[in-house]
C-alpha cells in the first residue's frame, strides 16, 4: 500500500468544509504530491438545536434545496437531515434518465426548467456529474402511438422544447440493435429528444451535498426523523434519533416515505408507497448510445460509462415498502428487453435492486405548503423524481423562502386533489400506477 | 413472487391476481361533502406494516378477494371474500 492510500482525509476545520476548487489543473498539482491534498467534499455536521429550515432527507431533492435555499435565496440556516449516509436513497438507485418530453403545458416548462439546469450544473456546482445529453428515443408500435406521440412531441416544439421523428430506418441507423420487425410489436419509428440522456446519479448527490455545505448548509448523516414536534397549528421542529431540533420551517422531501413522515403530524397523503426495481448488466463494448424507450411494454436502456446496459419496467404493482423487488417484473422487464434487442439475450445481469416511490393519485409530483403551517412537502415523485432535482430543489427553495409556489411549480400545490385541478400527464384517472 | 391463497382456487402466484388497493376505504354517503368525497378518492393511509386490500383473481375464479397483507415483508396473514372482516 502506497503511503498516500495509508494517510487519513484531511481533518476539517469546525464550521465549514473547505473542499477547495475542483479543477483538471488541481488534479495534476495533487499528482505530483501523491493526491494528500484532498479533503471531505462535505462536512460532517452534528446537528445544532436549532435551525430556520430543516430538510428531512438527504436525497436529490433535500440537497438542491438546502444548495438553492444558502446559494439563491440567501438562507444558510439550513440542515439536511439524512437517516443513513448521503446517496444510498432513491438518487442512488434511479436509471439517471433526464429529459423533458412531457404534454401538459404546465409539466413542460417544469421538467424543461430542470433540463436547463442539469445543462449547466456541472459549472454551477463544480462538480463533475457527467451530464451526457445523449437523446432519449421513444419508440412507437401502432398508428395510434404515432398519433399520440405526434401531438406530445407537437405540444413541445410549441412551448419551444426539441423533439424530432424519426422514421424506421433513421431509428435503424441511431439504435442498429433494435429488431424492427420483431414478431410481435414491429417499430414503425420513433420521437428523439437530442436534449436529453443520463447523468452519473451518485455525483449528483455528492455535488449538491458539497455545494450545499460549502455554501453554509448543515448535512448530518446517521440522523433519522422520529417525530414531528408542533406549537398549535405550526410545526416548531423535528424529534430525531440525535434529539430534538427546533426549526421555523421543517420541509420533507423523503419520497417513498412521505406519508409515513406526514403521518407524524395525522395527515394522509394522497399517495402509495410502491416499489420500482432497476437492473445493471455486466459490462459491454459501446452499443448504445443513446436512451432508449420501448412503446410496447414498459422498458427503458441506456449504456453507462462503465459499459453496463442500466434498465427498468413499471413498478412491481402492489404497496410496498420493501426495497426490493420480485420476480415477475424482473420477468417482463427481461421479455420487453428481449423482444426489441434480441441481440442481447445472452447478456448476463449483474445487479438488481428496488427502490421505494411515493405513486400520487394523478401522476405528477407535489410541491406544496401542508395543513400544518410551516411544514413543507417534496414529494409524490412517483418515479420521475431524478431527472426533476435541480427544478424541484429550486422551486421548493423558492417556496420556503418566498413564502409562495414557484411560478413553474404552483400547478403542484396539494390542494389540486380537492379542487379538481389534477395534472393527470396520463389521463388514466385517480390511481396511483401511472410512470 | 407473492403466493396467495385463494379461498375458493387454493394457493396460487400473484401473476394470477390483478391487484386493486386498499381495501379498508369505505364510500362515503352521498351528501357527505366535497371534503369526505376528496378523502375517499385521493387520500390513503399507506401504512408500512399490515394493509388491507383487494385482489381480484383474473386468473382463475374471477373473484374479488380481501388480503391482509405486510407491506415490508410482504407475508400474507389472511384472505378472504369482500363481505369478510379480516382486522
Amino acid at each position: 500500500m502506497s503511503p498516500a492510500a495509508k494517510s487519513p482525509p484531511a481533518p476539517l476545520e469546525a464550521g465549514r468544509a473547505s473542499s477547495g476548487r475542483y479543477s483538471g489543473w488541481r488534479l495534476f498539482l495533487e499528482g505530483l504530491t501523491g493526491q494528500r491534498g484532498w479533503s471531505r467534499a462535505w462536512a460532517k455536521a452534528a446537528p445544532r438545536p436549532r435551525y430556520r429550515v430543516v430538510i428531512v432527507g438527504g436525497g436529490g431533492h433535500g440537497l438542491a434545496t438546502a444548495y438553492y435555499l444558502a446559494a439563491e435565496y440567501g438562507i444558510r440556516d439550513v440542515a439536511v437531515l439524512e437517516r443513513g449516509p448521503i446517496g444510498l436513497g432513491n438518487v442512488g438507485r434511479n436509471t439517471t434518465i433526464i429529459r423533458s418530453n412531457y404534454f401538459h403545458p404546465e409539466n413542460i416548462r417544469f421538467y424543461e426548467f430542470s433540463l436547463k439546469l442539469w445543462e449547466t450544473l456541472e459549472q454551477r456546482l463544480n462538480f463533475n456529474a457527467m451530464v451526457s445529453q445523449r437523446g432519449t428515443l421513444n419508440l412507437f408500435h401502432t398508428e395510434a402511438q404515432r398519433d399520440l406521440f405526434t401531438r406530445r412531441a407537437n405540444m413541445m416544439r410549441l412551448h419551444g422544447v426539441d423533439a424530432e421523428a424519426l422514421g424506421r430506418e433513421e431509428v435503424k441507423e441511431l439504435v442498429p440493435l433494435v429488431d424492427l420487425d420483431n414478431g410481435r410489436y414491429p417499430v414503425l419509428g420513433g420521437f428523439l429528444q437530442r436534449r436529453g440522456g443520463t447523468v452519473r446519479h451518485d455525483a449528483v448527490a455528492w455535488g449538491y451535498a458539497r455545494a450545499a455545505s460549502e455554501a453554509g448548509a448543515d448535512i448530518i448523516e446517521h440522523c433519522e426523523v422520529t417525530g414531528i414536534r408542533r406549537e398549535g397549528a405550526r410545526v416548531s421542529g423535528v424529534e430525531t434519533t440525535r434529539g430534538a431540533i427546533g426549526a421555523e420551517i421543517v420541509c420533507l422531501a423523503v419520497a417513498g416515505h412521505s406519508s409515513r413522515l406526514a403521518a407524524m403530524v395525522g395527515l394522509q397523503l394522497p399517495i402509495e408507497s410502491h416499489v420500482l426495481q432497476a437492473f445493471v448488466s455486466e459490462p459491454l463494448k459501446p452499443v448504445l448510445d443513446v436512451v432508449l424507450t420501448y412503446g410496447a411494454g414498459h422498458f427503458y436502456v441506456s449504456q453507462s460509462d462503465k459499459g453496463g446496459l442500466v434498465f427498468g419496467g413499471a413498478i412491481d404493482g402492489y404497496n410496498s415498502y420493501g426495497q426490493r423487488g420480485t420476480l415477475p417484473m424482473a420477468e417482463e422487464v427481461a421479455a420487453s428487453a428481449v423482444t426489441l434487442l434480441p441481440g442481447l439475450a445472452r447478456v448476463r445481469v449483474l445487479r438488481q435492486w428496488g427502490g421505494v416511490m411515493d405513486m400520487s393519485m394523478d401522476g405528477s409530483p407535489i410541491i406544496s405548503k401542508t395543513p400544518l403551517e410551516g411544514l413543507i412537502l417534496n414529494g409524490g415523485w412517483c418515479y420521475g423524481g431524478f431527472k426533476a432535482i435541480p427544478a424541484g430543489g429550486l422551486t421548493t427553495a423558492h417556496l420556503i423562502a418566498r413564502d409562495e409556489p414557484h411560478p413553474f411549480a404552483s400547478h403542484l400545490d396539494l390542494r389540486r386533489f380537492a379542487a379538481g385541478r389534477t395534472v393527470d400527464e396520463r389521463g388514466t384517472g385517480p390511481f396511483p400506477y401511472a410512470h | 413472487m407473492l403466493r396467495i391463497p385463494c379461498p375458493w382456487c387454493g394457493e396460487r402466484d400473484e401473476t394470477e391476481f390483478r391487484y386493486r388497493g386498499d381495501a379498508s376505504r369505505e364510500r362515503p354517503a352521498g351528501d357527505a361533502g366535497l371534503t369526505a368525497f376528496t378523502t375517499y378518492v385521493y387520500a390513503r393511509e399507506n401504512r408500512c406494516g399490515w394493509h388491507l386490500e383487494w385482489w381480484l383473481h383474473v386468473g382463475g375464479c374471477r373473484r374479488l378477494l380481501k388480503v391482509l397483507r405486510h407491506t415490508l415483508s410482504h407475508e400474507i396473514r389472511a384472505v378472504g371474500g369482500p363481505g369478510d372482516s379480516l382486522g
